[in-house]
């Protein structure tokens, strides 16, 4: 067993009680780590936080549409292959030169425990979760082309970002530690815009942060604003040099919070219909 | 131990298993808990709960089980005891089951647990002194399985261990319920089956083609001649059009389902989405809410299908006669059909190849639900399925036998 309470957040990443209690839960068990929210909600920066905070290298599994299980263990590069045997740069009698190792199959191979993050693992195909249960369950794979098994001497922690935009199979949550990650209350969201912009002047910050919560409230949002967009707006306050008076009662640089054409529409029909007082 | 809990949760409808419990148990063996109730209400959720969506029935079961046993006071573990002896089968295992549980925790005999639950407890009174005021009796005995051990059972004091049920009194996660998205999944992999792969779509050719590397290889004497094609792609186009509004509110959830479902399975090369109401006329909405200004020409969209296009229609089919009749039978007042609504359910049929109606009124209802008529000439028109997991099935059966 390792040691107990092993992650505590670090300076620039502030992670609750709940959160590291779901963390190390997830380290101690050597169980994936999957962790959930909005867009926005610093998913991926927990993984960095938690290689920062055990003090081990970060390996970023970034999955896209097309990623399939395979490429995170390893890729068999037989183009590669097939020119060394034609124009002989090299020896293609070796198999083993030609075996590329993957995210996986770098953090399995690592001579110490490695932090790995497969991040918004609900993009890759529906079945793309099943496809690695028994590597993230056994840490370990064969390569039929050589023979070997890659086994890991120190079992990483697996971290699993999803956007939850695709139910993920049973088997594969029953694998899981889960972490929902909330929005932000104000206060906590106060602390984060700090953390970003240190010295800024706290009467703009209170502003900032009263106005996007206002902004967030509104029903007819396509796209809610997040953590990153609230962060920027504020560095567009700054560097616009807006005074806190108005940024409640302007809401200037709206485009930075706001993305959608529709939004920004609504949002500037909220303001011109009750005029600034009812806006709030 | 917790056992109570583990059938709290499943009653709430948390759907925890007993690979997850076992979990559970190794974590509370561990110490990750950290020996209070706020602890371990978190590691607990951890471990058990897979989806922000059930945090709320955890919340309502943890304070169901803790808020029972906190008020209790310290008969709990009188309470506990007799339990135990009343539901010998409580733990409902399969031979099988137990056979595991029994080689995770070394063989202990319900006897052998309960004595040892007995010596911990007894063990844990002495440490206390029996102190009363430690009112959290409930939370420290069970959290005797993970501390007792080392001996360290430390109780944060009555307040602590409130907190953890406040917390969860407190119901923060209700907003996050969301009942309806069960099933998705098993939707979204009866869909996968609808495609027809072909290499002959846009896109760069990258994926090595073995057999004409070989045989080019070969033609050109031995010098490596490498081919390369387009990966094969879905080529399925579909249109879907959903009845929204009326008789459908009773069954948005399962629309909604099969709606994200698609949506995750957006293999298709194309998706065109369109609404209406009750029967398809002249004009199809854009959005759900049936806005007048963004709409479509039935016509233009059935003018601009391709072969490869299939429809499946989501509806109840269930309507008044008049609105498949008659001119004008539309049941927007608004709007005015110059054709009846049979003709455009026929134009629409006439233009497809592949198409399935989709109905979420369940097929034993088919013949005696209130719009039976309608739906029985709309299903001579369009094979008609069941919206269910089966139906959908069947359906995608169907449309991939039309496809071949």
């Amino acid at each position: 067993m390792h040691d107990a309470r092993p992650f505590e957040g670090t300076d620039s990443y502030i992670a609750g009680e709940d959160l590291r209690t779901s963390v190390n839960v997830a380290i101690a068990l050597e169980r994936p780590l999957l962790v959930r929210g909005e867009p926005g909600t610093g998913k991926t920066l927990l993984a960095e936080a938690v290689a920062e905070s055990l003090g081990t290298d970060l390996l970023v599994w970034s999955v896209r549409s097309t990623t399939k299980a395979q490429d995170g263990l390893y890729v068999y590069d037989t183009v590669q292959r097939l020119y060394d045997s034609q124009f002989g740069d090299g020896d293609p009698s070796d198999i083993r030169r030609y075996i590329r190792m993957g995210v996986l199959g770098q953090a399995f191979q690592a001579d110490r425990r490695v932090v790995v993050v497969i991040d918004e693992v609900d993009k890759a195909d529906i079945e793309f979760p099943n496809d690695l249960l028994w590597e993230l369950d056994r840490m370990s794979f064969h390569i039929p082309e050589t023979g070997d098994t890659v086994t890991a001497a120190t079992r990483p922690v697996v971290i699993i970002t999803s956007n939850a935009e695709k139910e993920l199979p049973d088997a594969f949550l029953r694998r899981c530690v889960f972490h929902y990650i909330a929005f932000p209350h104000p206060e906590q969201m106060a602390e984060i815009v700090r953390v970003h912009h240190p010295g800024l002047d706290e009467r703009l910050l209170t502003a900032a942060v009263e106005a996007f919560y206002v902004l967030r409230r509104m029903d007819a949002l396509a796209k809610r604003p997040s953590t990153s967009e609230l962060v920027d707006w504020v560095q567009a306050l700054v560097v616009g040099g807006i005074p806190p008076e108005r940024v409640l009662e302007e809401m200037p640089f709206l485009g930075v919070v706001l993305k959608k054409p529709q939004d920004l529409d609504a949002a500037r029909r909220a303001m011109a219909v009750g005029g600034n007082g009812t806006f709030r | 131990m917790f056992e109570g809990l583990f059938h709290a949760l499943r009653r709430h409808g948390v759907p925890v298993a007993l690979d997850e419990w076992l979990t559970l148990q190794r974590a509370l063996d561990a110490g990750l808990a950290g020996s209070s109730l706020a602890g371990f209400y978190l590691a607990a959720r951890a471990v058990t709960v897979k989806s922000e969506a059930h945090f709320d029935a955890y919340d309502t079961a943890f304070v169901e089980y803790f808020a029972g046993l906190e008020a209790s006071g310290p008969d709990v573990d009188d309470r506990v005891l007799e339990w135990l002896r009343e539901h010998p089968d409580a733990l409902g295992v399969s031979p099988e089951q137990r056979a595991r549980l029994d080689a995770m925790l070394s063989h202990l005999d319900l006897d052998e647990l309960r004595r040892r639950f007995d010596e911990r407890l007894r063990h844990q009174t002495e440490a206390h002194h029996g102190g009363d005021r430690h009112i959290g009796t409930g939370g420290t005995s069970g959290m005797g399985h993970s501390g007792a051990p080392t001996g360290g059972i430390r109780v944060g004091g009555p307040g602590r261990h409130r907190t953890a049920v406040q917390v969860a009194g407190s119901r923060a996660w209700r907003e996050y319920r969301q009942d309806a998205t069960l099933g998705v999944r098993e939707f979204g992999t009866a869909l996968r089956r609808l495609r027809r792969l072909s290499s002959r779509l846009d896109g760069p050719a990258d994926e090595l083609d073995v057999d004409a590397t070989i045989d080019a290889t070969a033609n050109a004497g031995g010098a490596l001649d490498l081919v390369f094609r387009r990966p094969r792609r879905n080529s399925v186009r579909l249109v879907l059009l959903l009845d929204v509004g009326g008789s459908m509110d009773d069954h948005v959830h399962l629309v909604d389902q099969l709606f994200s479902a698609l949506h995750q399975t957006s293999r298709f090369r194309e998706l065109t989405v369109r609404y209406f109401h009750n029967c398809v006329y002249d004009l199809l909405y854009h959005d759900a809410d049936m806005d007048r200004s963004r709409t479509d020409s039935t016509r233009a969209l059935l003018g601009s299908l391709t072969s490869e296009h299939m429809l499946v229609v989501v509806g109840d089919a269930c309507m008044g006669p008049s609105e498949l009749a008659l001119p004008g039978g539309c049941i927007d007042w608004h709007t005015y059909n110059e054709e009846p609504g049979w003709v455009w359910l026929e134009r629409v049929r006439a233009r497809f190849t592949h198409c399935a109606w989709l109905n979420p009124v369940p097929e034993v209802w088919w013949q005696h639900t209130h719009g039976a008529r309608t739906l029985q000439a709309v299903r001579r028109l369009f094979p008609m399925y069941e919206l269910s997991l089966a139906g959908l099935d069947q359906a995608v059966d169907h449309l991939m036998t039309r496809a071949a």
